[in-house]
């Protein structure tokens, strides 16, 4: 996984509230077995007309949006299938960061087992960033992990919450599967505790 | 301190914590598909890490199998790529399989609790969003995303922090006509699709009390729809007698010493929840959606909203563009709404008792002539018992087609797809854009229901057909 520490970038404005994971990609692209090149289907339902060419209307289909590296949306983003096919379009896109008065659960997961930053910021604040996303490539936002804040182009600073573990992951990159196994000898010992219990029978078929 | 039934489970399975709350949540099955899966194995692979409990694991491909003709194969290559992928990976690392030729295939979250692999007080994840269906155990059950997949299979454990707590209490009696589907879909327009975010449900009252554990699933698998990590129902004599005697569940002694553990998972006198909600299932009319998210529902007997009166012009936008997609008036009323496909199956409502009340409402009817109906058993097992009851024969006599089990027109990854422009009663779990195929347009609905609207060949009151 990249690490992710600081960004500056264009910020795409996506003005939609409730943007489920069938619109950032619809089931029809699932049936990949890798992780990349689905970037091309990012918001397919969205970016392309039934004939298959680009919406010109569509936010990230407009020229200074197709280097966006931030996506400023509404609140609930990520709703929907658990699909991590989701993260993985946005960032074969190019975006590594998205904020948003709110998430949800799975989606927000699954960004930061990818290198993406979920932020989650106040409604009023996410209508500025709103705005500012407006100004297309006249307007680059800063975002500062380590510092956890977002910074406007006219130098207003917002800070964001972030948990100490996730943060840490995200500043180094790092594989949680090899910081679990770690703790295998914690995992041993409770396995050992419950094994006695009736009520877990293993699966054979 | 008195403790929820959620906090019971999760206390139940931390292996360790970490100074800043998060948690290593043990997990004791883990149900795996062909869709979410490949990467996670290709993960295990590079990192040359094992599966670290072949037995606590069950894979099946549901999503992209086609439901008939199952003896040709699967046409669509890549389907079938991902299909053997699955296969592959199994028997790279030991994993169970339950083939698509085996009469126990089905849909992952309708054989879990089938065959007694989701037992009450466990934690079982999947990466499907719907695992929360086993909830109805009393189990704490939820989606997860690939790399957790992949998580999961190497340590059998995952790192979370505990969800908030809520209550969904439903008092009084369903009257007839409603279903399990008609409260979920109640609850979720009440509360919103992210009105659960960051909670688990638990559903409680006398109606949830009341329901058969098809119907606390039912509830449950939808709880996602709320933006909730999971739904949850107190197991009692009605999960007790379900459990009893399935494949995999606990025999003899060992269930009976099961069953007095399982006893103790309920929710404390005094327990605290940080949201509470009540609702009446005495007041219940059959809901529909009208829009493209789930909580756009209302009763059959109301009428689409009319966007100019929304003050937010960002949400009349959102609300505007839904009534174009769905190509629905302000104001109109949903019933008589003609409609050109009719799916029952999911695994919402894909089990032998929505099969039964859906035949209820066929038999010696015919579907409309202008409707494609299809019902698809959740599994080979349901599908078994339907023929054996007859239900299959109600069914092909009132001209639906009769299908082999799977994902089918949930979700557009199989050739049942909604053509662009059509009208679909569905008794799955989701409305959005595109869902059932690009362009098509579903209208969420109970077993009884999408029946009835086969039928009339429009969205129609049930009650007024049974």
């Amino acid at each position: 996984m990249d690490k992710f520490d600081r960004l500056q970038a264009i910020a795409a404005p996506l003005k939609m509230a409730n943007v489920d994971t069938d619109k950032i990609i619809p089931a029809r692209f699932l049936k990949t077995i890798k992780r990349n090149g689905l970037g091309v289907h990012a918001f397919a339902g969205l970016r392309y007309r039934e004939d298959g060419s680009e919406d010109p209307d569509f936010i990230l289909n407009k020229p200074p949006y197709r280097d966006a590296k931030i996506l400023i949306a509404g609140e609930n983003f990520g709703c929907g299938s658990s699909r991590e096919h989701a993260p993985w379009a946005l960032l074969d896109f190019g975006i590594r960061c998205v904020i948003a008065p709110s998430f949800a659960d799975i989606f927000f997961n699954n960004c930061f087992k990818n290198g993406i930053l979920p932020i989650v910021l106040p409604q009023a604040q996410c209508d500025a960033l709103m705005d500012d996303a407006d100004s297309g490539a006249n307007a680059r936002i800063i975002v500062d992990l380590a510092a956890q804040t977002v910074s406007r182009p006219d130098g207003e600073v917002f800070s964001f919450e972030i948990d100490a573990f996730r943060k840490r992951c995200l500043l180094e990159g790092l594989d949680d599967i090899g910081l679990t196994l770690e703790k295998r000898a914690a995992i041993d010992t409770y396995e050992a505790r419950v094994a006695a219990e009736p009520w877990y029978p293993n699966i054979t078929l | 301190m008195a403790s929820t039934l959620f906090d019971k489970i999760w206390q139940a399975h931390v292996v360790d914590v970490m100074p800043d709350g998060t948690a290593v949540l043990y997990i004791d099955r883990h149900l795996v598909h062909e869709v979410t899966s490949p990467q996670a194995f290709e993960g295990l692979r590079l990192a040359g890490r094992v599966v670290r409990r072949v037995d606590a694991t069950i894979a099946v491909a549901d999503h992209n199998v086609p439901t008939e003709n199952r003896a040709a194969g699967i046409a669509e290559p890549e389907s079938a790529l991902q299909v053997a992928t699955l296969e592959r990976n199994v028997v790279e690392f030991g994993v169970p399989y339950i083939p698509v030729t085996d009469a126990r295939q089905g849909i992952v979250h309708i054989i879990g609790p089938e065959q007694g692999i989701s037992l009450p007080g466990m934690t079982i994840v999947c990466g499907d969003s719907h695992t929360s269906t086993h909830g109805a155990l009393g189990a704490l059950a939820f989606g997860i995303g690939t790399s957790e997949v992949e998580h999961v299979l190497a340590t059998q454990t995952l790192l979370q922090k505990p969800a908030k707590n809520m209550l969904v209490r439903v008092d009084g009696v369903l009257p007839a006509g409603c279903s399990a589907k008609d409260i979920i879909l109640a609850v979720i327009g009440r509360i919103g699709t992210a009105g659960g975010t960051g909670h688990v449900i638990e559903y409680a009252g006398e109606a949830i009390r009341a329901l058969d554990m098809a119907g606390r699933m039912t509830v449950c698998n939808m709880s996602i729809e709320a933006g909730a990590r999971a739904g949850l129902i107190a197991p009692d004599d009605v999960t007790f007698d379900y459990v009893r005697g399935r494949p995999f569940a606990p025999k003899g002694e060992a269930f009976e010493r099961a069953v007095a553990h399982w006893r103790g998972l309920v929710s404390d006198e005094g327990a605290r929840y940080d949201k509470v909600v009540v609702l009446d299932a005495g007041a219940l009319v059959p809901q529909v959606t009208w829009g493209t998210s789930p909580e756009t529902v209302v009763p059959i007997t109301g009428h689409v909203p009319d966007p100019a009166a929304e003050a937010d012009a960002g949400k009349r936008a959102q609300l505007e563009r839904m009534l174009a997609y769905m190509d629905l008036r302000p104001g109109q009323a949903l019933a008589g709404t003609k409609i050109d496909a009719v799916f029952i199956g999911s695994c919402t409502n894909g089990r032998i008792e929505d099969l039964r009340a859906a035949a209820e409402m066929v038999r010696g009817r015919h579907v409309a002539d202008h409707v494609r109906a299809m019902i698809v058993p959740g599994s080979g097992l349901v599908k078994l018992q339907a023929e054996i009851e007859g239900l299959a024969e109600v069914f092909r006599a009132a001209g639906f087609e009769w299908r082999e089990a799977g994902c089918s027109m949930c979700l557009g990854m199989n050739p049942d797809k909604l053509k662009a422009g059509e009208r679909c009663a569905s008794t799955s779990n989701r409305n959005f854009e595109g869902r059932q195929g690009p362009g098509g347009r579903t209208h969420l609905v109970s077993p009884a229901m999408a029946a009835a609207a086969a039928i009339a060949g429009a969205l129609v009151d049930a009650r007024e057909m049974a």
